[in-house]
């Protein structure tokens, strides 16, 4: 009991669908139902939600605990409940059964610069959002020049902070969520903010409170941050838990959660509903053969096309995108890029075309597709088609002798040739 | 700027809250619940912070800015004037009547303005309020304090009117400070009530100004209570803002007879309405978050 930091018991959060519509409306409705029916609450009452609004659990008997200097990762698919127990457990809201300890001073972060204003400058922000999230001014006093060196606005301190460019607003929100020392830490995906040096500065900044041993909850879609950071997960899955226990397990459970490792095809077949210009199918033609694809050898990606409305206009790309971004694009058409020159035909019919990478060198890791076909004459997308034909590269060709193949250690292995090492006949 | 820096080198040495080992517990809350207030002393910090943040935003982009705070008392002062002065002739207890009403509308104009302000601050402060945890009543709270540097001013210029005027204070002023907190109380209590409403109904918002409206001339502004008959006074004083505007005309010009009995009356329904209101408040809170 003595090591506890955070224990949650039996936690629910029901919500009344519909109940915004019936009481968030306005006076005169409100009037007008208790004129029209005076007896409605009451009745309402008595037979017990007969027809009374729709009931949803956003969470339901959720239980777990997070031990001192513990860093704990909640993850889960959007809807999974992740917002709503971070909003109990920072009493933003209250649960509507069970029960929450907290052992310590709590900090939470669902947002960074929260409370900004934007007639203020850099400096007076510092100092009110330091203060909503808890800090007193003469923490924030201490730590003032701290915040400034790693948010890098010390120009710009007593510029209204409507004028900063959004990097720096984000910077400098960031800097003070960062300097904020609480034994508990709760942090929402804050951390996607800024350019990639930033980020790793925030990541860097989290490693730091967790082995300051105190106990971080955080949730998280980005996996890598999640593997990096926490120890322990737990897996949310319809407002319930679907997993608690040590990171990795936690993981491979979340893509269970999302269906990745089944639809692991590397296919997509479109609706069958869908009119117009439109691709009908795409297929990865992984080495392994069921969208697994083995590091270094040649990928073929083939497309489908329907043409109904013949047009000279049509571009068409692609990119490749891990869980987070895209990592690779690839134009067909008139671009430098490409060395094929052909236009979409301009006849009505079906099409098949592919796109062949000589040698893949993506790292290891799960993949889609995302699609796009456009008019380049109006500059509009005809079609989008986002996230599809997940597929996974894999190192298990390719030996190391030294260490396994970690995961996220990079986004691609490049080619490269060492020389050396030979004396330096320099320094001799 | 400076003063930022100012303020926080001379900081309150004993402000850290204690840094407590104790155990939150979180928990659903049923019904009528405690209105915890240790807990905003504890955050009286952020409570100064998001004041100064009204004080300082309020006229940022305004041309006249701080100007307003003395322009709207004098020009309702000159319209009072000659409309119920000159033209209408209401009686003025003897007293020159723009001096008369200037001395009730600025108490009455911080009640109306921090009316106004605290009926929107919770749904205002959506942004905040779905986002950090700290006692909501801090909210409105905030805004009705905010109005405190325009009242500042505007009784500066009453100052300014009375030497005009050559009537001096008596020692009466010494109650000032009373009447002062029974404004802060009522117009605290009533937002209490608007403001939590508010999130509910969104009405609010346009009842607001309108029951103002009303509300001032349900309160000696324009006229003298002594216009009514001594049996309606003590129901007329139940408007809180009544013994409050007579407490400071009595206080300022010596007016009349002391208002005892009125203000007794007006503070008494203040209190109730600012204790029913937190409650209300207290109550109504733990849905903000879904709501606003």
């Amino acid at each position: 009991m003595g090591d506890t930091a955070i224990s949650v018991q039996g936690v629910g959060k029901k919500y009344l669908l519909g109940e915004k519509a019936e009481n968030q409306g306005t006076l005169r409705e409100a009037l007008m139902r208790t004129v029209r029916s005076p007896l409605a609450p009451i009745r309402r009452k008595l037979s017990r939600g007969d027809d009374g609004p729709e009931e949803f659990w956003a969470l339901k008997d959720v239980s777990f605990e997070v031990k001192k200097g513990e860093v704990v990762g909640i993850i889960g698919r959007n809807g999974a409940g992740k917002s709503t127990l971070l909003k109990i457990l920072s009493r933003i809201t209250e649960p509507t059964e069970g029960k929450i300890e907290i052992h310590g001073r709590v900090g939470s972060l669902l947002e960074v610069g929260t409370g900004f204003h934007p007639e203020l400058s850099g400096r007076e922000n510092i100092f009110l959002n330091g203060a909503i999230l808890g800090m007193h001014r003469t923490e924030i006093a201490r730590k003032f020049d701290e915040i400034v060196a790693f948010a890098e606005v010390e120009r710009f301190l007593d510029t209204p902070v409507r004028f900063y460019s959004s990097g720096m607003y984000m910077r400098l929100a960031f800097a003070v969520a960062a300097h904020l020392e609480p034994e508990i830490l709760i942090i929402d995906e804050v951390l996607a903010v800024g350019d990639s040096g930033f980020q790793k500065k925030c990541l860097g900044k989290m490693e730091d409170v967790a082995r300051h041993g105190r106990s971080v909850l955080f949730v998280s879609h980005n996996m890598q941050a999640v593997a990096r950071l926490t120890s322990e997960c737990v897996v949310l899955k319809g407002g319930q838990v679907a997993y608690d226990g040590p990171t990795p397990g936690g993981i491979q459970c979340y893509n269970d959660v999302m269906g990745r490792n089944a639809e692991r095809t590397g296919r997509y077949q479109a609706p069958g509903d869908a009119t117009g210009n439109r691709v009908e199918w795409i297929q990865v033609n992984a080495s392994g053969g069921d969208g697994l694809h083995f590091w270094g050898d040649e990928l073929e990606v083939e497309f489908g096309l329907e043409i109904v409305e013949p047009n000279g206009n049509l571009t068409f790309s692609f990119q490749i995108c891990d869980d987070q971004r895209p990592v690779s694009h690839f134009w067909f058409g008139r671009t430098e890029y490409s060395m094929d020159v052909r236009q979409f035909s301009l006849r009505e019919g079906h099409y098949r075309f592919s796109c062949r990478i000589p040698k893949c060198r993506l790292y290891s890791g799960h993949y889609t597709l995302t699609v796009w076909l456009a008019d380049r004459r109006s500059n509009q997308i005809v079609e989008t088609i986002s996230e599809v034909c997940r597929f996974e590269i894999s190192m298990e060709k390719q030996i190391r002798e030294e260490y396994d193949w970690a995961e996220g250690v990079c986004l691609y292995l490049e080619d490269a040739e060492w020389t050396g090492p030979i004396p330096d006949a320099a320094k001799q | 700027m400076e003063s930022v820096d100012q303020t926080l080198m001379a900081e309150d040495r004993e402000g850290h809250h204690s840094e407590s080992r104790a155990v939150l517990t979180i928990e659903p809350s049923r019904g009528w619940v405690a209105l915890r207030l240790g807990e905003v002393w504890a955050y009286r910090e952020l409570l100064y912070f998001l004041i100064w943040r009204d004080i300082k935003v309020r006229y940022k982009q305004t041309m006249l800015g701080a100007a307003w705070a003395v322009l709207q008392p004098l020009f309702t002062m000159v319209v009072f004037s000659i409309f119920f002065g000159r033209l209408a002739k209401i009686p003025s207890d003897g007293i020159p009547y723009p001096l008369f009403c200037l001395t009730a509308l600025v108490p009455w104009m911080f009640f109306a303005n921090g009316l106004g302000q605290s009926s929107n601050s919770v749904v205002n402060s959506a942004n905040l309020i779905s986002k950090v945890y700290f006692p909501r009543l801090i909210i409105p709270l905030s805004s009705v304090l905010g109005g405190l540097v325009d009242f500042a001013v505007a009784f500066a210029l009453l100052g300014i009117m009375m030497a005009f005027y050559r009537v001096s204070p008596t020692v009466n002023l010494l109650w000032l400070p009373v009447f002062l907190g029974l404004t802060i109380i009522s117009a605290l209590g009533v937002g209490l009530w608007m403001s939590a409403l508010n999130v509910q109904y969104r009405d609010v918002r346009h009842v607001v100004p309108f029951l103002t409206q009303i509300w001032m001339f349900l309160t000696p502004i324009a006229y003298p209570s002594s216009l009514l008959s001594e049996k309606w006074r003590l129901l007329y004083s139940l408007n809180p803002m009544t013994g409050v505007v007579e407490g400071f005309r009595w206080g300022m010009l010596g007016a009349s007879t002391s208002p005892g009995r009125m203000v007794f009356v007006s503070g008494l329904a203040s209190v109730l309405v600012l204790i029913s209101g937190a409650f209300y408040f207290r109550r109504m809170e733990k849905n903000f978050a879904d709501r606003v």
